[in-house]
């Protein structure tokens, strides 16, 4: 792609535009789609993400609700059932267990216990996430409480591009998606995204720099560090490659195996619990898959086992990772 | 009601006869059930039951057979055998699926309420029905708030018959009298005898009319009382008295309503000993035809989880 070509065809945005751009040709292009959520309307979303959809597309279509977290999901559900193609918003992830049910026990179960007569096409969004000093309640990350449930589809892109392709995949879904935005990464990160509907599909992971010493597989914030950190390596002659999960359920494991049984060692980071987390999955299948293709143990990087990271920056940075502490970890394992 | 008892019997029966692993009654709801699917009309309204709502679904199309399918746990069954006996589903007929989770359903119905809106359908409603204990659920609440401040065209419809499992209504609520919460959320309440069944289809039809009119919700509270334990699995006089149910028989609305038919001179008694073969008759075809169906095969486990096909990590 020329430069010329991508002026015409792209625009530059960081992931909050991303978002917003994408809601926006949902409400103008599907006359199904609502939104629902917290202060959606009139606030436009606490990050702005909505801002003045509600004055073009009218309350019926942009619903600021009560704050009822089950109830903004269940209403999704049910509206969803009937027809329409409901986007409910949670405020922040750490709102979301209120709606733990709604989304386990029922947008995830409507098809399967219905026998395929009914369906549940639904967007979740929710920002996650930490960095930003948001102390116990504005900060978790919750993709492990969820990857377990069988129905449920969940996207955690990186890149505004992604963003992009992947909030439309969701819409375009007929079965629930929880669609998971780093709050850190809004406004940090920027990206050119293509002009025009398309769509990324759920499941499918992104190899962002090939590498032969050492696989290393993230996704949200961490994968941005990762791949810092993996670049920096390359001056010490470390070859790392770098694989954005982009959805963790359903997950893109031949896009693993065949990393792994390329380089031979595995790294996996997250901004998750260590117990239990995603990288839990990841190497226990990889174990299964491909044990003999490795020549090192299994790594992982991710959160301490504690409730959660603090508001003081100390608390804060003790939990959280960086590129620094990401690249002895690689350095580490490549040269084991 | 003749229908609806016959086939909670045959339920219990089949239980006990060991052919089913379990099965749950509704036997004291009858005339509730009957007056509000009388109300309730078919091919436009919207249905969100819970699993005592037997006679509900009898009464706005479902078959004895379908019934006998899901006690069965067959193929054909409306969930393929994969729900509890009782949890019914009908795109066809508007009921929309729901779980054994209470209150899970309420907000669901809300949601449909506001897809009626949404696309302007003039003339339609939904019925959405619970126990007394769902009340006690924070959704239930947060669905009749939010129906309440978009004034949608729904009905909640509380079965009361005082029994939460083994739960009394004064361990469930301090205030007992569920309609008068109404008012807390700015919408019309009424309290009617369940027992009757025209009493309740006069105070089903007014208020889905006045949703389907543009009118808002409506909370009605009908009591009743759960005459058989809650389910096979329990025994209710672990927590209450055989006095007490015997009692409330006294009053047993089948009985009672044919009585008054039969005194009124709309039914002879030879014409309700006829209805009551032909139920006996429709419930034992049902049992027969559905026993002899096949379940589901094994591999119907795999199917329904996503749209297209899935394959589960193994």
């Amino acid at each position: 792609m020329t430069t010329s070509e991508k002026t015409a065809s792209s625009q530059t945005m960081n992931n909050v535009e991303a978002v917003r751009a994408t809601l926006y040709e949902a409400l103008k292009n599907d006359d199904r789609v609502v939104i629902l959520g917290e202060d959606v309307g009139a606030r436009g979303n606490v990050f702005l993400i909505t801002k003045d959809f509600i004055d073009e597309f009218g309350p019926t279509r942009v619903i600021d609700t009560p704050i009822a977290e089950a109830s903004i999901v269940g209403i999704a559900v049910g509206m969803a059932m009937e027809g329409l193609r409901p986007i409910a918003e949670i405020q922040f992830a750490d709102f979301i267990y209120p709606s733990f049910n709604q989304i386990v026990g029922e947008a995830a179960k409507t098809r399967y216990r219905s026998n395929g007569e009914y369906t549940c096409p639904l967007v979740i969004r929710t920002p996650y996430g930490g960095g930003v000093r948001g102390a116990l309640s504005h900060s978790v990350s919750i993709e492990a409480l969820f990857y377990h449930v069988p129905g449920l589809k969940i996207v955690a892109p990186a890149f505004p591009a992604d963003v992009k392709g992947l909030l439309n995949a969701a819409i375009d879904d007929p079965d629930p998606v929880l669609f998971l935005e780093h709050k850190k990464t809004y406004r940090l990160i920027k990206g050119d995204v293509p002009n025009g509907h398309y769509t990324i599909p759920i499941g499918k992971a992104n190899v962002l720099k090939e590498g032969s010493q050492l696989s290393v597989v993230s996704y949200g914030l961490y994968v941005h560090w990762a791949l810092e950190a993996a670049q920096s390596l390359e001056a010490e002659g470390v070859s790392v490659e770098v694989i954005d999960l982009r959805s963790i359920r359903p997950m893109d494991r031949s896009a693993i195996l065949q990393s792994v049984e390329k380089t031979r060692k595995l790294l996996v980071i997250h901004e998750d619990n260590k117990f239990g987390g995603i990288g839990a999955e990841i190497s226990a299948m990889v174990a299964e898959e491909a044990l003999f293709s490795l020549d090192a143990p299994i790594r992982r990087l991710c959160a301490p086992d504690v409730p959660a990271m603090g508001y003081a920056e100390t608390l804060e940075h003790e939990f959280m990772s960086s590129p620094a502490k990401m690249a002895a970890t690689m350095r580490d394992l490549a040269r084991f | 009601m003749l229908l609806q008892r016959q086939l909670d019997n045959r339920g219990f029966q089949l239980n006990r006869q060991g052919k089913v692993p379990f099965a749950l009654g509704s036997e004291g709801h009858e005339a509730l059930q009957a007056g509000a699917a009388l109300a309730f009309e078919r091919g436009k309204d919207i249905l969100a039951p819970y699993y005592r709502d037997l006679g509900l679904c009898l009464g706005v199309g479902m078959t004895p057979y379908e019934i006998m399918l899901s006690i069965f746990a067959r193929a054909a069954d409306h969930n393929g055998g994969r729900q509890f006996p009782n949890h019914y589903s009908s795109k066809k007929l508007g009921i929309l699926s729901f779980s054994s989770i209470l209150a899970a359903h309420i907000p669901h119905a809300v949601g449909a309420a506001y897809a009626i809106v949404y696309r302007a359908e003039k003339g339609r409603a939904v019925l959405c029905t619970c126990g007394d204990g769902t009340t006690s659920e924070g959704e239930w609440h947060e669905s009749v708030n939010f129906a309440s401040v978009h004034r949608l065209p729904i009905v909640f419809l509380v079965e009361n018959n005082l029994w939460a499992i083994s739960t009394p209504i004064e361990k469930q609520m301090a205030q007992p009298e569920i309609w008068k919460r109404a008012a807390g959320y700015g919408i019309p309440g009424k309290r009617f005898d369940g027992f009757d069944p025209v009493e309740t289809y006069a105070c089903v039809k007014e208020a889905l009319e006045r949703a389907r009119s543009g009118g808002g919700p409506t909370l009605l509270e009908g009591v009743c009382y759960r005459f058989l334990a809650h389910s096979t699995d329990d025994n209710d006089m672990t927590y209450r008295t055989k006095d007490e149910v015997t009692e409330n028989r006294k009053s047993d609305p089948v009985p009672r309503f044919e009585a008054q038919l039969v005194e009124a001179g709309v039914l002879s008694e030879e014409e309700a000993s006829a209805m009551k073969r032909a139920v006996l008759q429709e419930t034992n075809d049902a049992t027969d035809r559905a026993e002899a169906m096949p379940f589901p095969s094994a591999t119907d486990l795999y199917e329904n989880i996503y749209e297209g096909a899935w394959q589960p990590w193994q």
